[in-house]
Order: structure tokens, then C-alpha cells, then sequence
């Protein structure tokens, strides 16, 4: 295979920081959970929907 | 003014409140998008031919076109929820705006960095400051960086609306970055859009399709995952905001308490 060096950087970059920005998210959400009440824990409940 | 997003009822037990921004439905959409993942790079890798020019330095587009796709979407969404804040003060909006904008900085910057990894081989340079699409993309970047920059500098509606200019200044550059390739196509290095030209191999395409569905997924999942710390950010800040105003009514009670006291 021609050009594996660029096609591992390239894909390699791409899959690792969706990767970490998913376990970011997934981490950031327990931090908070944990802060907040459960009764406030809703998301989808907005008043001005 | 805006209006808080509601406190939940107090009837609603908090036995079955979510201890994380997951749900069995994103649970089940990360699967999806992890098996999605795998289908991409088996493809990507072994199943798509290898260009007659390009040799196999083509596979780049499977992970460059669906992030620059998702770039387009994901900024498309924060200039709606921009709108939507700047007419309608929706909180919930807002929270959409700044979620999508902070997801498409990523996807930005992966067409960024893929694109230049892509350019090496097939142009011969990593960057080229006389290209139009590439020149317009970084501006595009720094801009949607500029407004999580501005983001980051406070929580009040002023900031929010402050941001939401920004994202509609960004969503003008949209259709430029787009076109440029078409509007400037003595000056540029880039290609046409891969997806219309016709010049893709049934197996390619299919591939290039696949991921850009699989990225799509991700920012949906994505999506949700960061509306909800958003939702849990401003629930964390209006409690503290409560707290504080219960403790200043608590001292001006004492306070008047104590005075009333001095006065008998």
C-alpha cells in the first residue's frame, strides 16, 4: 500500500480525537450529573419549547 | 428577557433521574457508530480500489469529505440556533448554537489537518496560503474558535447574544467555503466536490457515503451528549444563583430581626 504513513496520521489523528472528545463528553456529563439534583436532571424540559 | 428553563416537578421521583448525560438510546447510537467505524476503515482499507493517480493516498477521503460535510451541518445548526436565540430568546436554542459550534470546531479541524496530510502526497505541500478553499476553511475555523473564545468568557445573555452574531458571521462563510473551488477555480489546488463529479468507483463511493452516515451519527450522539452538559451547566448555575439569593434573604432577615430588636 503507497502512502500508509500519511493514511495512518491522517485516520489515526481523525479516529483518536473523536475518541477523546466522546470519553471528554461522557466524563463532563458525570461530573456534572453528580453536582446537580436529581429532580433537575432533565433535559428536555424547557419552558419556551 | 429570557426565560429559565423550568425547574422539573416536584411529583417526579428522583429514582429514575439520569446519573450521566447517556440513555439506553445514545448507548445503542455509540454501538452503532462504533461498528460504523470499523465497516469504514475495513473498507476504507481493503475494500475501496486505489486511485489511478492518487494511487492509495485516496483513502483520505473517507475520513476528509465526511468531516468538512459535518463542519457545513454542525455550523449550519449553530447560525439556526443563533437565530432562534436572537429572536426568540430560547434558552434551548442557545444551548443547540454552542453545542454544535463547539463539536464543528473539532470536525473543522480534522478537514483541516486531513486535508493537509492529503495535500502532501497529491500536490506536493502541506498548505498553500494562495488556495481559496484552504484560505477560507482556516478562516472559517478561527472564527467558530473566536466564538467558543467568547463563550468561555461568560454565561449572561449579553455573551450569548454577543456569540450568536459570531455564528451568524461564520454561517455567511459557509457558502463561500463551499463554492470557492467554483468561484475561484483558477486558485485553487482543490478538487470539485467528489460526491457530484461522477469520477468515484461504485465501492469508493459507497464507502465515502457510509462514512459520512457513520459521522453523522457521531454527531448526533455527540450532539445530544453536549446539549445535556450545556442543560446541566446552566441548571448548576441557576442553582447556585438560588442558593445565593436564599442566603441574602436569610441575612436581610436576620438583619431586620436584629434591628427591630435594637429599636424595642
Amino acid at each position: 500500500m503507497t502512502h500508509l504513513g500519511y493514511l495512518l496520521v491522517g485516520w489515526g489523528f481523525t479516529i483518536g480525537c473523536g475518541v477523546l472528545y466522546s470519553l471528554h463528553l461522557v466524563r463532563r456529563g458525570r461530573t456534572l450529573a453528580a453536582r446537580v439534583p436529581p429532580t433537575r436532571r432533565r433535559w428536555l424540559s424547557a419552558d419556551e419549547r | 428577557m429570557t426565560q429559565p428553563i423550568a425547574p422539573q416537578a416536584a411529583d417526579q421521583g428522583s429514582a429514575d433521574a439520569p446519573a450521566s448525560t447517556g440513555s439506553r438510546a445514545t448507548m445503542g447510537l455509540g454501538l452503532v457508530v462504533l461498528v460504523g467505524v470499523v465497516a469504514v476503515v475495513l473498507l476504507g482499507f481493503f475494500g475501496a480500489p486505489e486511485d489511478d493517480q492518487q494511487r492509495d493516498a485516496v483513502r483520505m477521503i473517507f475520513v476528509h469529505v465526511p468531516s468538512a460535510l459535518l463542519t457545513y451541518v454542525a455550523f449550519a445548526t449553530t447560525a439556526l440556533g443563533s437565530v432562534m436565540w436572537l429572536w426568540k430568546r430560547s434558552v434551548w436554542w442557545d444551548i443547540v448554537a454552542h453545542s454544535a459550534a463547539e463539536i464543528g470546531v473539532m470536525f473543522c479541524g480534522l478537514t483541516l489537518v486531513t486535508g493537509s496530510i492529503w495535500g502532501r502526497p497529491t500536490w506536493n505541500t502541506y498548505w498553500d496560503w494562495g488556495d481559496v478553499r484552504l484560505v477560507t476553511t482556516l478562516i472559517l475555523f478561527l472564527i467558530m474558535v473566536g466564538y467558543l473564545s467568547v463563550r468561555s468568557m461568560g454565561d449572561d445573555d449579553a455573551t450569548a447574544t454577543r456569540a450568536s452574531i459570531i455564528g451568524l458571521i461564520a454561517a455567511v462563510n459557509l457558502p463561500i467555503v463551499n463554492r470557492s473551488v467554483e468561484w475561484w477555480f483558477d486558485r485553487t489546488l482543490h478538487q470539485k466536490s467528489s460526491l457530484t463529479d461522477g469520477n468515484l468507483e461504485d465501492l469508493t463511493l459507497f464507502t465515502l457515503v457510509l462514512g459520512i452516515v457513520v459521522w453523522g451519527l457521531f454527531f448526533t450522539w455527540a450532539m445530544i451528549h453536549r446539549f445535556r452538559i450545556g442543560w446541566l451547566e446552566r441548571e448548576l448555575r441557576s442553582g447556585d444563583l438560588h442558593e445565593a439569593i436564599a442566603a441574602r434573604r436569610a441575612e436581610a432577615l436576620i438583619d431586620g430581626h436584629f434591628q427591630s430588636g435594637a429599636s424595642s
